[in-house]
């Protein structure tokens, strides 16, 4: 092998070395959770912050599409604000993760929420279909 | 009774590979030819046995047979006939199934094609063969039993998950595990050149369409994937940088770039222990992938479940690279280079360059993705990395590639000179810079858009450039123009499929660059009859309607969309209420486009039909991605037809 090869592959590995350093930095996300944020918040630094979404906390507003509910490990409760409609699998009393910062506004702003699927066995339980078949008769009811 | 059956079946099946795993090896090393047999009708009895164990896993979930557990958890008395089929790899236990199906076709075919014409290799591919199948059948065993009985038996099953309810489903899951499963057989016949010595070009000169073919179900499973992604899970993006996702496109990048290597050393006689090396690092690259992905080590933090799957996984990892990288150890000696690189200039470099580009690809994206594990491990700290990382990463190293990918086919070998280059890419780098100067002049404000572009724009010119050059040299000798480029086609098969097939991932690199760029979106709630405008488009919610379908209920939007021009079109966004989910699944509407795609996501709607949140998106150039997807497997089609040039003579003469 030509030196002049091996110095191409150092040049190489040093950028992508460098690529790779720059990238970490610039894109690190630290996963916490509630109590771990609540204690030392960064206002501007990215998180991942995973918890319960916490029973009673969810306000969706659509005509300004902002979201707010509380996540929380039992221990501390986060206030979360989002704009956007809450996307699928996301409930109280379930598991959620936010991707977004804390503002120093004293609140965490969502960009992204990643809503859990559970994989447990479930049997088909009736007491949420009984509301789905009344909002289904409402729908039809009203749009014939 | 299935259950019993099936599970008997396997068990058969696994001590049978096993055997003729063993009596494979044994008779290749002391060439008693009646051992290899014997190990060859194992090989066809496990193929008999797990073939039969899908057929019955899918009369299984056709006969609605909750007393086997699998069945119960993925399927419901709803679920519709062709769902019932695709729920058989529906998740992790039938994925094996059909995993280890796949392994033992191929391993069939090994023995039909290979048996005479590569004596010498031939019973280690198929000692190799049968005991990575023996592997995926021990899983199918012990950490993820899939015939496991459910007691007592539930009248009705969980269901599906819904968003696996799609015609994607089918043809994703196939074609990823043939690419996947597909590199078991180079990988074999690389183990089996290390343990015969016999370490020169046989092994790859057999193995070629093996890789092609491998290759191209991966590409095909990864854009299918991405189109899945795109249609199904409603956030409007086709590729993620999900764990999921690289570990399937990390062996793609390492399997890259060994069809690639392959042709320096089938020319050059160089690259010995790269060809070898890279090889095994894509097929435990395969195994890697289902490590991550089944084990849910990488999903750590918001996992639920963990079963033993993963040790499993990572200590057949070991043993593999264990004995793999042993057997390069022992067989170092003889891996030297033959020939020697004289030039920086040179279609060698250019594909060692390629080469390396692609392997720091995998290694960025193997970094990224167990990042969360590293720096847990290391700091104490759960920090992940997301798309922005892989993006700034990887665009640098994939625009380098489609460079390469427009010098490497045409430079010259061993030393390009200067003629060479000026008759080569003269015209190629004018019009490429010429088409800078036009996309920027046309608006194009993003420099990386402006880059790419220019570069598959120069790229297509070096292709275009080869293809008329050769069809000049055939007219002059008195052909005729279709007859000269069928020709050319036909005999250089494998050349000219390439060139399909880098054309198809210009296409592809086109759509991910304008989807990059130019997609644009918003999210707006509208009551009826209200609209909402987004580049050029009129958006009018016209109301909500209900609906009940075989296992879920529907809440059906509709929405007009009108761009100015040409009349509207109604799209029909919905959400599907499955009873099984606590809560409701989107389903998207599209129009699809050439120049751009309207994509709709009903979002949240007020109960008596009056008002509903939606996000519309504007995605731009994404339907070249598919066409794109096509064109490669035109391209791949044509290389893998049989060559006319030559008649191939495999050779299996010692090095």
């Amino acid at each position: 092998m030509k030196p002049k090869f091996l110095v191409g592959g150092g040049v190489i590995a040093a950028a992508l070395a460098y690529m790779i350093y720059a990238g970490v930095t610039q894109s690190a996300v630290y996963f916490v959770t509630p109590s771990e944020l609540g204690g030392r918040p960064v206002a501007g630094k990215a998180y991942r912050l995973g918890g319960m979404v916490e029973r009673g906390s969810v306000k969706w507003e659509p005509a300004t599409l902002s979201l707010t509910f509380a996540l929380s490990d039992g221990k501390a409760s986060v206030p979360v604000h989002h704009k956007g409609a809450p996307p699928d699998l996301f409930g109280e009393g379930r598991g959620a993760v936010v991707e977004g910062a804390w503002s120093p506004e004293g609140y965490f702003r969502a960009s992204h929420i990643m809503a859990k699927h559970s994989e447990e066995y479930k049997a088909p339980h009736d007491t949420s279909q009984a509301g789905v078949k009344e909002m289904m008769r409402t729908l039809s009811g009203d749009s014939r | 009774m299935i259950p019993e059956l099936g599970a008997g079946a396997l068990m058969v099946a696994l001590g049978l590979a096993v055997y003729g795993s063993a009596a494979a090896a044994i008779g290749g090393r002391t060439r008693r030819a009646a051992l290899v047999e014997s190990a060859q009708h194992a090989a066809l009895a496990v193929f008999t046995l797990v073939t039969g164990c899908l057929l019955l896993l899918a009369w299984a979930f056709l006969s609605f047979d909750f007393s086997v557990r699998y069945v119960a958890t993925n399927t419901n008395l709803g679920t519709p006939f062709y769902y019932r089929l695709t729920a058989v790899w529906g998740a992790l236990e039938g994925s094996i199934v059909l995993w280890a199906w796949m392994l033992s076709v191929y391993t069939l075919i090994v023995v039909v094609r290979h048996r005479t014409n590569a004596r010498e290799f031939y019973p280690w591919v198929l000692s190799v063969m049968l005991g990575v199948l023996a592997f995926f059948l021990l899983v199918m065993t012990v950490p993820a039993p899939v015939f496991e009985r459910l007691t007592p038996v539930p009248p009705n099953g969980r269901g599906l998950n819904p968003l696996l309810e799609d015609s994607g489903m089918i043809t994703h899951p196939l074609a990823l595990y043939l690419g996947f499963t597909g590199f078991t057989v180079p990988f074999a016949f690389a183990i089996a050149a290390l343990v015969t010595g016999r370490v020169g070009d046989a092994w790859i000169t057999t193995t070629r369409r093996w890789t092609i073919t491998a290759w191209y179900f991966l590409s095909l499973g990864l854009l299918i994937g991405g189109w899945w992604s795109y249609h199904v899970l409603g956030w409007g993006g086709y590729w993620a940088w999900d764990p999921v996702e690289n570990a399937a496109f990390m062996p793609w990048l390492t399997g890259t770039a060994f069809l690639h290597s392959v042709m320096i050393q089938e020319r050059r006689r160089m690259l010995r222990l790269w060809n070898l090396a890279l090889v095994i690092m894509t097929f435990a690259l395969t195994l890697f992938g289902t490590f991550l992905t089944r084990s849910g080590v990488i999903a750590s933090v918001h996992a639920f479940t963990q079963g033993s799957i993963g040790v499993f996984f990572l200590s057949f990892l070991a043993v593999v690279l264990v004995l793999a990288l042993g057997l390069l150890a022992w067989r170092w000696e003889t891996l030297g280079a033959q020939g020697e690189l004289d030039s920086v200039v040179s279609r060698e470099s250019a594909f060692l360059l390629n080469n390396v580009l692609l392997v720091a690809a995998a290694f960025t994206v193997f970094f990224g993705t167990v990042f969360p594990l590293l720096s847990e491990a290391m700091r104490g700290v759960k920090v992940s990395v997301g798309m922005p990382f892989f993006n700034q990463v990887n665009v640098p190293l994939f625009l380098g590639l489609i460079f390469l990918m427009g010098v490497g086919p045409l430079i010259a070998w061993r030393r390009a000179s200067l003629e060479n280059l000026r008759r080569n890419f003269l015209w190629p780098v004018a019009i490429g810079i010429a088409a800078a100067a036009v996309f920027r002049l046309l608006g194009v404000r993003s420099t990386l858009a402006v880059l790419t572009l220019a570069l598959t724009v120069f790229v297509a010119v070096t292709i275009a450039v080869d293809l008329v050059r050769a069809t000049r040299a055939r007219l002059r000798t008195g052909e005729r123009l279709p007859g000269a480029v069928g020709g050319l086609l036909l005999r250089h098969n494998r050349r000219y499929g390439g060139f399909v097939v880098h054309l198809g991932i210009l296409i592809v690199a086109i759509g991910v660059t304008g989807s990059q760029a130019w997609s644009v979106q918003t999210e707006t709630t509208l009551r009826r009859g209200e609209h909402t405008d987004l580049a050029g488009y009129r958006v009018r919610f016209d109301g909500l309607a209900a609906s009940e379908e075989s296992n879920h209920f529907k809440v059906t939007g509709t929405f007009t969309v009108a761009n100015g021009r040409a009349g509207g079109t109604v799209l029909h966004p919905a959400k599907k209420f499955y009873p099984q989910e606590q809560s409701p699944i989107a389903y998207v509407d599209y129009r699809l486009g050439l120049r751009e795609d309207v994509y709709l996501v009903l979002g949240d709607f007020a109960r008596d039909g009056s008002q509903a949140t939606v996000r519309l998106q504007v995605n731009r150039l994404v339907s070249w991605i598919w066409i794109g997807g096509v064109v490669l497997t035109l391209g791949a089609a044509l290389a893998l037809a049989p060559e006319r040039r030559r008649a191939v003579a495999v050779r299996s003469a010692p090095a």
